[in-house]
């Protein structure tokens, strides 16, 4: 267990080092980071003045050196419209981000994973048919259409909810709804499937022939085993999450970090892009080790591997 | 060189020939679902292809005076329009048939290039295994650690969007679902009979991957490029949608929903009928995706 979590950690540390270097390098791009940075009527004087006090005249490994150093102290310079810290700006927006990626995440177990177990107890049953095309047309929705059929739908004609910002509950319910259809679609069907594939395990025949009536067959034996690629995918899932946020803050105006950036990007105000993109992927990279270590309770083998 | 490593060579190849092609093509054709994605997928084709003989009218014609008519609005002229017009006084169907253009052009671009920048890694990552396969797993790591809209959309901003950079971008950065099912499948051949063969007849590593391999991984990366290529589509919305896709005035799909965004409460149709339009496509192709996989490689976990 130790060694699996050293390595693990280890691991993790090497892909957070890899993030710093792309989030780095997107200035780099065109070749010419204060083309990028200074706005187009900049004078070749002023180019030239802020290479210099930028430091982009030393050499690159030098720059990433410096880069690294100040995002490990959570220093990605000043944001270029707002003047304050840009690790500042995107900190302030985590908790919207995360309140809406967590509550899309509740809404999506909550519906796929009962969802699934029905429909593959009850296969062919009216309910999984029913189960099966509202996945596979969640999973083929794209997501901001459907954020903007339900403002269409529940803010502007039947008026019950409101359409942007944040505040109480209320303001919660569509873009979570929005955010987390794909997430419940591609739950719903994982459960399904697996839960199909464990009902036809000997094992399950077993506890059947000794006399074990259904419910428990399903809810301790069948489901534990299940668990396994269900608790893999929220891990996944919360990357589409996080990203998918960009899309949904932007069509339900929410003070998250998704819609931040998208602001900057069309701001041209890349340091709070840099911390933005740094912060989520970090997120990312931490969730999933703290998922691999719940793993390691659901399936021990894991461990010894 | 034994007769027997030779013989096992020839028999073991498990790469479908011509006749379980067809054989495999009949199986899909029992499959109802999958036999209607392939026929929305070939509509929206057709139309794609055929845009300018299809569409009842120029996409780009704007008409101030008949701007944001309800579907099946009738001008002057006596001719109709199925969906109405939007905020130019532009016809919708018109835009969305050519909307189906750079939809399908940077789903097929962009699923080419992450198809084989997967497969080569794929390839090298379970063939050789080792220090290459930590490294290339490594990167995989690192590629899925981003948001992807995130990346795509921060990059274009500094690149400046154009149908190239859009599909470039989208390629470089979906290659690792391909890499990882590739990858599981090189691992496995590689421990097979008839690649040990091949080896102890003393191919080179090249040629075993090329002639062996790859004919054998062949049907799983033909499942994922097929359903990738939905989410390629929607991702390319997603950024005309933000801006940051194909530029106007040309016709995109999400681009036509950011613009019906903003009528949202006046007029309901410009909005609507693109999403439909994305909706349709998509739904298509994982039917005949889903039918591919459950014909091809049902244990396949896509």
């Amino acid at each position: 267990m130790k060694t699996f979590l050293t390595r693990r950690l280890l691991q993790s540390l090497v892909v957070l080092l890899g993030v710093s270097f792309v989030v780095f390098f997107i200035l780099f791009l065109t070749g010419d980071p204060a083309l990028v940075l200074l706005p187009p009527e900049a004078s070749a004087e002023d180019i030239r003045q802020f290479r210099e006090r930028m430091g982009f005249n030393d050499p690159f490994i030098v720059q990433y050196g410096r880069f690294l150093g100040g995002a490990l102290r959570g220093n990605f310079g000043d944001s270029i419209r707002h003047g304050e810290p840009a690790f500042q700006l995107v900190v302030e927006r985590m908790p919207a981000t995360f309140q809406l990626a967590g509550a899309a995440l509740v809404i999506a177990l909550c519906l796929a994973i009962p969802a699934g177990i029905l429909s593959a107890i009850r296969r062919n049953s009216v309910l999984d048919y029913v189960s099966t095309v509202v996945a596979l047309l969640g999973q083929s929705m794209p997501t901001f259409w459907l954020g903007i059929m339900l403002i269409l739908l529940f803010s502007v004609q039947l008026q019950w909810l409101p359409s942007s910002g944040r505040g109480d509950l209320r303001n919660l319910v569509l873009p979570a709804i929005t955010l987390g259809l794909f997430t419940t679609a591609r739950i719903t069907r994982l459960t399904r499937s697996g839960m199909l594939e464990v009902l036809g395990q000997d094992y399950i025949r077993t506890a059947r022939a000794k006399g074990v009536s259904d419910s428990p067959v399903v809810w301790k034996h069948a489901l534990k085993n299940a668990a396994i690629p269900i608790v893999t995918i929220v891990g996944i899932e919360l990357g589409t999450l996080l990203g998918g946020s960009v899309i949904t803050e932007t069509i339900f105006a929410w003070p998250g970090v998704g819609r931040l950036s998208v602001q900057a990007i069309y701001n041209r105000d890349y340091p709070v892009v840099q911390a933005a993109v740094f912060l989520l992927a970090t997120t990312f990279v931490l969730v999933n080790v703290v998922v691999d270590i719940l793993y390691t309770y659901l399936d021990p083998r894991i461990r010894l591997r | 060189m034994s007769t027997t490593a030779r013989a096992l060579a020839l028999h073991e190849e498990v790469r479908p020939a011509r006749r379980e092609w067809t054989l495999l093509l009949r199986r899909l054709g029992r499959r109802r679902t999958a036999v209607f994605g392939a026929i929305v997928v070939a509509v929206v084709v057709i139309t794609a292809v055929g845009a300018p003989w299809v569409s009842p009218f120029d996409p780009l014609e704007q008409s101030i005076g008949e701007r944001l008519k309800v579907p099946g609005w009738r001008d002057h002229a006596g001719h109709v329009h199925p969906l109405g017009t939007d905020h130019l006084g532009r016809d919708i169907l018109a835009r969305i048939i050519y909307g189906a253009r750079p939809a399908l052009l940077v789903g097929f671009a962009a699923v080419m290039i992450s198809g084989l920048l997967g497969m080569i890694t794929g390839l090298l990552a379970g063939y050789f295994g080792g220090r290459v396969d930590d490294v290339l797993m490594r990167l995989a790591d690192i590629q899925l650690a981003f948001p992807f809209i995130l990346l795509a959309i921060a990059v274009i901003g500094v690149l400046g969007p154009s149908l190239t950079t859009i599909i470039c971008v989208i390629g470089v950065s979906s290659w690792v679902v391909y890499a990882r099912i590739v990858r599981g499948a090189a691992l496995s051949l590689r421990e097979r009979e008839f690649v040990q063969a091949a080896q102890a007849l003393g191919g080179g590593d090249g040629r075993i991957l090329v002639r062996h391999i790859l004919p054998n991984v062949f049907t799983p990366w033909l499942v994922v490029a097929t359903l990738d290529m939905a989410r390629v589509i929607v991702i390319e919305s997603a950024l005309s949608f933000l801006g940051l896709g194909v530029q106007p005035p040309a016709a995109t799909w999400g681009g036509m929903l950011a613009d019906g965004r903003v009528y949202i409460s006046t007029a309901w149709w410009l909005a609507t009928f693109p999403g439909l339009a994305i909706l349709v496509t998509v739904l298509g192709i994982n039917l005949f995706g889903d039918g591919l996989r459950d014909t091809l490689d049902p244990r396949l976990k896509i």
